[in-house]
């Protein structure tokens, strides 16, 4: 804004613009930088991912090495955040807890996304019977407790990242799901899918390349907040211990690390300060997309 | 007459609900890899040949599935739930032991969130650029990001080992002698920190929303008369907008249960608060899976008693929904 040298180009570009029709994601775009909180958060998300990346490759450190005395407070001694209970290098734990955390995060939205799209789509597509059966599927997974339930999951089918990652996604599909059906429910009596039917085409069709792609801006704002929550999940289940043995992550460092912190509460301040800084982003960036891509909020 | 058959219908699914509880415990029962009888046993140390097939006659695990299932359908019904051999106790008397530190936590939890939630959420949207409103909308990002294991270790490194205003852990404090009172009011410490730890989450929640639903209410037309009429804002808050805004509020919280007890579940273990939660994490610790599943029904069991009572709740706030 404060820039003046390029005020002429811009306004050329908006009045070209505005003669030819913007491309609906270009709108986005430019709601999304609008909102500042959300930019910052994009872009701290997109540094705690190439940490995650490329910071175990550079720290090389081990973080299951016993590198110290323990205890060491954070700055001293060469270990930036300290070393642990056993003398582990909590700087080392935070690197390739942030891969895990990121991994399991995005997995399970993932998973979360595709069965909740699924069943949503199919309830609010076919309704009757078929939107009866689902929707009381997923009221009885709302029913059930997610972190017991999960905790169940894991702790009967074995701590190994494929199994965490399918306890927190089964468990936290029901909000896609009730977003999708609400959606398909609101747009299959538009008229536009009517001349879609009536010029010929088939439900599968319909479904996915008619009304999904419509459907899809508050499924992705709710993606985005799911990631924040399934890091958050993991968070859980592995400071309570449930998670794989062989990886490092942020809640493994805080629940290991939980009897010391009378001594040494640095230990799990950092890997909540991560925990914590990641899920703020992504809940930034999906309030950002709200704005992107819901008009009709655009007006408060 | 209308309201009794809605009542009936929803005691009707919740018992359904109940039942696929059981079945999907059942179920994952014998999906989990390995020998059900050996699952067991493993919680005892192990057992020897002839302690596996008293197991599996016990749990008629040499019975066909389906009068299995039955078999532990009916069981439930009698109150059964299987024996812990970790704990040597049946596993309903290891959970009726248990259940009430949770339903502490998580009522009073609850309660303090709705009524702090509603209160930031109402004087927010009266002052709508005062520091209230700013900070309501910064809580509710930090009580959604912070997870709260977190929050209550740094809440307990804080309060009860930098300060030692309140109780590392436990929930009551054994040398405390006297009568009811003084009983009651180490109760009320060691529950200070948990409570709010437990409750950060959902204030926020609660805040958020009450504030958009009072907002809403207050642009009304309804509203607009009554302040024609010239009655007092404290009036046409406290009177008229409140209970018209409470409603998707309440809807809200009913629908949070799930998630307090999951929440309650990590609470309990930073507080050591001895609460179906820590039974919880010690029985998968000790392997022990008939207690694992029957907390897993109990606490479906409390969620969907407490959707029950939003419902009815929700009914007795909002004459539009008994309408329906």
């Amino acid at each position: 804004m404060s820039d003046t040298s390029n005020d002429g180009a811009k306004s050329s570009v908006t009045e070209t613009n505005t003669i030819k029709a913007r491309h609906p994601a270009a709108d986005a775009i430019s709601m999304f930088v609008k909102n500042r909180a959300a930019t910052v958060a994009l872009f701290v998300l997109i540094l705690i991912v190439i940490t995650g990346i490329i910071g175990p490759m550079v720290y090389t450190t081990d973080p299951f090495d016993m590198v110290w005395a323990p205890f060491s407070p954070p700055g001293q001694e060469g270990f930036l955040f300290g070393t642990d209970y056993l003398g582990r290098d909590i700087l080392a734990g935070i690197l390739h807890g942030t891969r895990v955390s990121l991994l399991v995060g995005l997995s399970a939205a993932l998973m979360t996304v595709f069965i909740g799209v699924t069943v949503g789509a199919l309830a609010g597509f076919f309704r009757g019977w078929v939107e009866e059966v689902l929707m009381r599927i997923t009221e009885f997974f709302q029913v059930l407790p997610t972190l017991l339930f999960s905790m169940v999951i894991v702790a009967l089918f074995g701590p190994t990242l494929p199994i965490i990652t399918i306890a927190i996604g089964v468990v936290s599909w029901p909000a896609v799901a009730r977003i999708t059906r609400a959606e398909f429910l609101r747009i299959r009596e538009l008229e536009y899918v009517t001349a879609s039917r009536a010029s010929g085409s088939k439900n599968a069709k319909l479904m996915f390349k008619v009304i999904l792609p419509n459907a899809l801006p508050p499924i992705i704002v709710q993606a985005a907040l799911m990631v924040g929550s399934a890091i958050l999940f993991e968070a859980g289940l592995s400071f309570l211990g449930l998670t794989d043995p062989n990886v490092v992550s942020w809640g493994q460092i805080i629940g290991s690390n939980r009897p010391y912190i009378l001594d040494a509460s640095y230990t799990v301040t950092f890997p909540g300060i991560a925990i914590f800084i990641t899920v703020l982003c992504l809940s930034l960036v999906g309030d950002g997309l709200n704005d992107a891509l819901n008009p009709k909020l655009r007006q408060r | 007459m209308n309201f009794l058959n809605t009542l009936l219908q929803r005691v009707l699914w919740a018992a359904l609900l109940l039942l696929a509880v059981l079945v999907l415990n059942f179920s994952m029962m014998h999906l989990a890899p390995g020998d059900i009888a050996d699952t067991i046993s493993q919680s005892m140390g192990g057992a020897d040949a002839e302690t596996l097939a008293q197991i599996r006659s016990d749990y008629g695990l040499d019975q066909p599935l389906i009068s299995q299932l039955g078999d532990y359908v009916g069981k439930v019904f009698r109150f059964d739930l299987g024996y812990s051999y970790f704990y040597n106790q049946p596993v309903t008397r290891l959970i009726f032991e248990k259940l009430p530190a949770t339903l502490l936590l998580v009522i009073t939890a609850q309660i303090l969130a709705l009524i702090i939630g509603v209160m930031l959420g109402v004087y927010s949207a009266r002052n709508r650029d005062g520091w209230v409103s700013h900070f309501v909308t910064f809580f509710a990002l930090f009580g959604y990001s912070a997870p709260v294991f977190w929050t209550g270790i740094l809440l307990l490194i804080a309060f009860s080992l930098k300060i030692p205003l309140f109780p590392v852990a436990g929930m009551i404090d054994v040398t405390v002698e006297g009568g009811f009172i003084p009983k009651f009011l180490d109760l009320l410490r060691h529950m200070v920190l948990p409570v709010i730890t437990l409750a950060s989450i959902f204030i926020a929640l609660y805040s958020r929303l009450c504030r958009a639903s009072m907002m809403e209410v207050l642009a009304t037309d309804y509203i607009r008369t009554a302040k024609s009429k010239g009655i007092s804002d404290r009036e046409i808050i406290y009177k008229h907008a409140l209970k018209n805004s409470l409603s998707p509020v309440i809807t809200l919280a009913g629908l949070q249960f799930s998630a307090v007890i999951s929440g309650a579940v990590l609470v309990e273990t930073v507080f050591s608060w001895p609460g179906l939660g820590t039974l919880a994490l010690q029985s998968i610790i000790a392997r022990d899976t008939p207690t694992i599943l029957g907390i897993l029904f109990f606490s479906a069991l409390v969620v969907i008693v407490g959707n029950l009572l939003t419902d009815f709740a929700l009914r007795f706030v909002d004459p539009r929904v008994r309408g329906l």
